[in-house]
């Protein structure tokens, strides 16, 4: 069922009896082309463009829980294409791309909203630093501008001008940057894959990954077994646990982050907004809850929940730089799993066993790459040779010693 | 959630700074090959369940502390003194910090 204005109306004069479920419910068959073990964002947008950009549909994601139930479902939703280091622009710059057209491909509403991102820096280092970066922005092709403290005002009237702590210098915006409703990208890729054939299984969890001389031949699930001539790793938070089952040890360390959501208020906040001075960001979404979040809790976790300490943190950094959120009350707050490298950059490659494949160090960054990382992991998958915007994200860099550490903190799972 | 430093009792976490898993204070000898710094620096068990990591009693003694907990429910299992430990890394790591955003 194609969706549309007239459907919409049409439904309405209908009681709305006529839609469908957006996707079938299958059992999974015996043996497939494909296995993609996750339904996240990334496992979905993979299996769309296995089918939409290579042909290939005889595939099955599975899903251990529902989909989307994962950190798909749990980001702050920011999409931006503001990265600095070689490998990591122009893949981002391509995802930002894609988003750009997402919602006509998918004939899907995604609220893909181009707000702007405003980048706050509070000395004159970092004004430096974010100057640089916006230089390499628009070296790549996308947008920046750095603004001076006027400028911000001119966006922003409502930050704290007059505190003496952490004063606004000014900060860099990225008119293209902004969010999106991120249970409705998983649902528009699921629906997509869907109708060109993917079986989605939900309520399947892999518990094994079958290896005959050195070539993968399938998993095993707790709806049984399922062969497969290739199977794609793509479970985020999990990934150490899922690898584990082929004997493989990675560079990933799962750590929680947290995020809040405040009542619906009118608009307040036109912008996404993050505070140079680290640990916090905000927005607001299009139901008028103002959606914010800060750093991880620090410590690997397993818990999708996290500790009061980090709550405290968020809320007195957001306190600094817009007192007028105070008067908001806090509905919910969650956490989520995030698979931390210890460079901060993902991994989208092959691995020592023929036929199985891996994408995962999403870091508290993979909301904004899914549609480039289903694109590049697709593109992996079916030819064998990494996309050419994918290429830097190997999972032998840290061994060779060909790190991407966008924040330069160096070899440590957290500080990313 | 509260650890129980060896040295100063049972206190809030935020007088803690992490590190990481305990392999950091497992340094390799300077010569060593690339893995051995692979194995060191990158790789990790990354456990669901029972794990041993690095606490910095920042905000107390200046201990380094080995924690045995459990990810999955947060619960601290032991805790003992890294210098107890025993491990090649004589020379203790500064704790960092850093910000960022999403
Ligand atoms: C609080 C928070 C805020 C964030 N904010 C942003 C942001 O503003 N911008 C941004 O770009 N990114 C953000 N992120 C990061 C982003 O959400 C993740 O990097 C991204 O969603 C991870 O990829 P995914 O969608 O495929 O993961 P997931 O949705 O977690 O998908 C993985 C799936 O694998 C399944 N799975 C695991 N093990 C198995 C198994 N054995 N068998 C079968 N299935 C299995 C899981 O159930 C899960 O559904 C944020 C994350 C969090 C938690
Ligand atoms: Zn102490």
């Amino acid at each position: 069922m194609r969706y549309s204005g007239f459907r919409v109306f049409a439904e309405g004069l209908g009681g709305n009896k006529g839609w469908k479920p957006a996707w079938r419910d299958p059992d999974p068959k015996p043996e497939y082309d494909i296995v993609i073990i996750g339904g996240g964002g990334h496992g979905l947008s993979t299996a769309y463009y296995l089918a939409k950009n290579h042909g290939l549909t005889n595939i099955a994601v599975l899903e251990k829980g529902y989909l989307g139930g994962g950190n798909v479902g749990r980001n702050t939703t920011i999409v931006r294409a503001n990265y600095f280091l070689p490998g990591n622009q122009e893949f981002y710059s391509h995802s930002l791309k894609l988003w750009e057209g997402l919602e006509g491909e998918l004939n899907y509403n995604v609220m893909h909203s181009q707000r702007g991102l405003i980048n706050l820096f509070h000395s004159d280092g970092q004004r430096d630093a974010f100057a640089r970066r916006g230089n390499a922005m628009i070296n790549q092709g996308d947008d920046a501008e750095l603004l001076d403290r006027e400028g911000v005002r001119r966006h922003l009237p409502y930050l704290d001008y007059e505190q003496t702590r952490f004063p606004i210098y000014g900060g860099l915006l990225h008119r293209r940057g902004g969010s999106a409703r991120h249970d409705a990208v998983a649902w528009g890729y699921a629906r997509g894959a869907d109708r060109r054939g993917v079986d989605l299984i939900q309520n399947c969890e892999v518990t094994g990954i079958d290896i005959e001389n050195g070539r993968v031949t399938g998993v095993q699930t707790t709806r049984g077994a399922i062969r497969a001539k290739k199977v794609g790793i793509i479970v985020a938070g999990r990934s150490g646990q899922v690898a584990a089952m082929a004997g493989m040890r990675l560079p990933v360390e799962s750590h929680i982050l947290q995020a809040f959501v405040t009542e619906g208020l009118k608009p307040v906040i036109d912008h996404v907004v993050s505070f140079g001075m680290g640990h916090f960001y905000i927005s607001q979404s299009d139901k008028g809850g103002l959606v914010f979040g800060g750093d991880l809790d620090f410590y690997a976790s397993y818990a999708a929940r996290g500790n009061l300490p980090m709550v405290e943190h968020v809320m007195e950094a957001g306190m600094t730089l817009m007192p007028m959120i105070g008067k908001a009350k806090v509905l919910r707050s969650w956490g989520g799993i995030m698979d931390m490298t210890p460079d901060g950059s993902p991994i989208i490659d092959k691995t020592h066993v023929d036929g199985l494949f891996i994408d995962c160090g999403w870091n508290y960054g993979g909301f904004k790459a899914v549609p480039a990382s289903g694109w590049c992991m697709a593109h992996l998958m079916a030819t064998g040779e990494p996309h050419e915007v994918a290429r830097h994200f190997r999972l032998d860099r840290f061994v060779t010693g060909h790190l991407m550490d966008e924040e330069g903190t160096g070899s440590q799972h957290n500080l990313h | 959630m509260r650890i129980t430093c060896p040295l100063c009792g049972t206190r809030d976490r935020r007088e803690f700074y992490y590190y990481g898993d305990a392999v950091y204070a497992d340094r390799p000898a300077g010569g060593a090959a690339p893995a051995a710094w692979d194995d060191y620096l990158h790789l990790r068990d990354n456990p669901a369940g029972e794990t041993r990591d690095l606490w910095y009693h920042e905000a107390g003694c200046s201990a380094w502390i080995e924690v045995t907990r459990n990810t999955v429910t947060h619960a601290i299992l032991s805790t003992r003194l890294v210098a107890e430990r025993g491990g090649t890394d004589g020379a203790a790591p500064k704790p960092r910090t850093k910000g960022k955003s999403a």
